[in-house]
């Protein structure tokens, strides 16, 4: 049988980011894939090497915008382990809160799409729907529904009101009762059986091959999750049960997100009743020379920062590792010999995000913004005028 | 294997490849080794003592390039930091990437940004940066400059 190579992307017609995967399919099945990325490489790396230590935690914030305390948490860890130092009770325990609600905000978001990918409407619109209570729990927290700006080195920047937290508690329950129902509907449908179960397997050893982590890893058999194995803030004092199933295939990865997000519910609960009092920030003055490792578990698996410092105030080195990096690969192990229609949902069980993978930047000019919000638009019109002309629609 | 066991072991079983060994808390480990080292140290760590392997850092010191290969043993809470030193007008050192696929990526990655050549790897296209990114050119050394009179990076932002 001949071979076709069926391009996707750059501008994938699903997912939101730009990367180029090129098929190689016989008839309907996959013999060889390739993936081609850096679309959107930022240079965020460089960029935070001219920041201060505070300003960094503001740039990689931006690194991406559903991990949006992923990164500022382990640059956080990374600049607390160059010199020993601890961080104060309260502020450990308020990190908790915001990175188990990015968590399960996450996990939602990357349900609704799957749903989306499977062909499945109902349950991205309603899946979206319950996201939103966690986006309300969040701004109040922290004032916005992403990007919440909490982190800086030695604490938080903001503390949580008394009177709040029933407001939260409330918002954060309010999603068990419609999580519990799509944790059952997912376990029953046939549908979504017919369409995940025993598709893209990744197996044990080629999981620890690629060294795949967090959901990706976790659904092939493999335990591993930064929160029990390195245990930081203060997960080590809580009750909460790591998710891993066997099977590798997609059915095992949604399975493991929704479960997940029903612990996270716990921790928040757990953290938001236990929040001791006292102070949120140690106030660092000063980063000494050295160097340090940062890591957590993000919602795609683990997050890696490594911090070096010469004394000044600012990073010399300040390398940063997205999970979709280690994950990624695997597409290697799992789309070959499967059908060109499950591969958008293999690729996409990994929740890949290719911003964070690039980590990229920023564009201005001497602080002059290059297009704004009305010149795209302008420039959209004029296109839209050329095109009408050069094919004879009337004016 | 405990903490210690684990540590007697690799210094035993590695004990002219080790330059310098730093403790420097209970949860990680620095050590500076012998770059022709690296891929029996990182195979040792991977495959007999059950490492994840979490990534690479590459720096430019200006006088040397510098690579800390980080590996996680989970089961104690520790993680390992392989420092080598390599010259930086012509930074070489053997692929992992060849043997193991989770050293594939992050060596391509440090083969474009800083330079160094991985000897033997299987696959040493651009990853993160254009195709049409000049050669010789790598822009997180630190002497770097903008090559391009078109582009906005490095205006200062």
């Amino acid at each position: 049988m001949g071979r076709t190579i069926v391009p996707i992307g750059p501008y994938h017609p699903l997912q939101e980011e730009p990367e180029f995967f090129s098929l190689t399919v016989e008839g309907e099945r996959v013999v060889d894939i390739d993936v081609r990325i850096g679309y959107n490489h930022r240079g965020i790396e460089k960029l935070s090497e001219r920041k201060n230590f505070d300003q960094s935690t503001f740039v990689i914030e931006r690194i991406c915008g559903i991990c949006s305390t992923s990164h500022p948490f382990a640059y956080t860890r990374a600049v607390e382990d160059i010199f020993p130092m601890d961080v104060p009770e309260r502020a450990k325990y308020i990190r908790t809160i915001i990175a188990e609600g990015e968590r399960i905000h996450s996990h939602l978001l990357w349900l609704g799409l799957a749903g989306h990918f499977l062909g499945y409407n109902t349950v991205y619109m309603w899946v979206w729907k319950l996201r939103e209570e966690i986006l309300d729990a969040m701004e109040i927290l922290s004032g916005n529904r992403n990007n919440y700006a909490m982190f800086k080195p030695g604490g938080v920047r903001r503390d949580i009101k008394e009177s709040d937290i029933p407001d939260v508690l409330r918002k954060v329950e309010s999603i068990v009762g419609t999580l519990e129902m799509l944790r059952d509907a997912i376990m029953d449908d046939p549908v979504i059986h017919a369409r995940t179960k025993g598709v893209g397997v990744l197996t044990k050893e080629k999981s620890i091959e690629f060294s795949a982590l967090g959901p990706t890893s976790r659904a092939s058999g493999v335990a591993r999750d930064v929160r029990k194995d390195s245990p930081y803030a203060v997960y080590d004092r809580l009750d909460w049960d790591m998710i891993v199933t066997q099977n590798g295939d997609v059915f095992d990865k949604v399975v493991v997100r929704v479960l997940e997000m029903l612990e996270s519910v716990k921790i928040i609960r757990a953290c938001l009743l236990n929040l001791p009092g006292g102070e949120i920030d140690a106030k660092i003055k000063n980063v000494p020379p050295g160097e340090g490792v940062g890591h957590i578990e993000a919602p795609r698996g683990e997050t890696f920062h490594y911090v070096r410092s010469d004394g000044t105030n600012r990073p010399v080195r300040h390398k940063v590792r997205a999970p979709t990096f280690m994950n990624l690969p695997t597409y290697k192990a799992t789309v070959v010999g499967e059908t060109i229609s499950d591969a958008t949902i293999i690729l996409a069980a990994i929740d890949p995000c290719y911003c964070c993978t690039e980590r990229m930047a920023v564009r201005d000019v001497d602080g002059a913004r290059l297009y704004d919000g009305q010149d795209l638009i302008r420039l959209s019109q004029l296109k839209t005028e050329r095109l009408r002309k050069e094919l004879g629609f009337g004016s | 294997m405990t903490r210690e066991e684990v540590l007697k072991d690799i210094r035993s079983k590695f004990e002219g490849e080790i330059l310098d060994f730093c403790d420097k808390s209970p949860h990680r480990v620095y050590m500076e080794i012998r770059p022709e080292a690296i891929v029996p140290m990182a195979s040792h760590l991977f495959l007999d003592l059950g490492a994840r392997f979490n990534i690479a850092s590459g720096m430019d010191m200006m006088d040397r390039i510098e690579i800390l290969y980080h590996h996680t043993l989970e089961d104690l809470n520790l993680m390992i930091s392989l420092r080598v030193r390599l010259d930086r007008d012509n930074p070489e050192i053997d692929s992992m990437g060849a043997k193991l696929e989770a050293y594939n990526w992050i060596e391509r990655e440090i083969a474009e940004i800083l330079g160094v050549r991985f000897r033997g790897h299987p696959d040493m296209r651009h990853l993160l940066l254009a195709d049409n990114w000049p050669d010789g050119v790598y822009p997180l050394r630190q002497d770097y400059e903008e090559w391009d009179p078109s582009a906005i990076r490095d205006r200062g932002v």
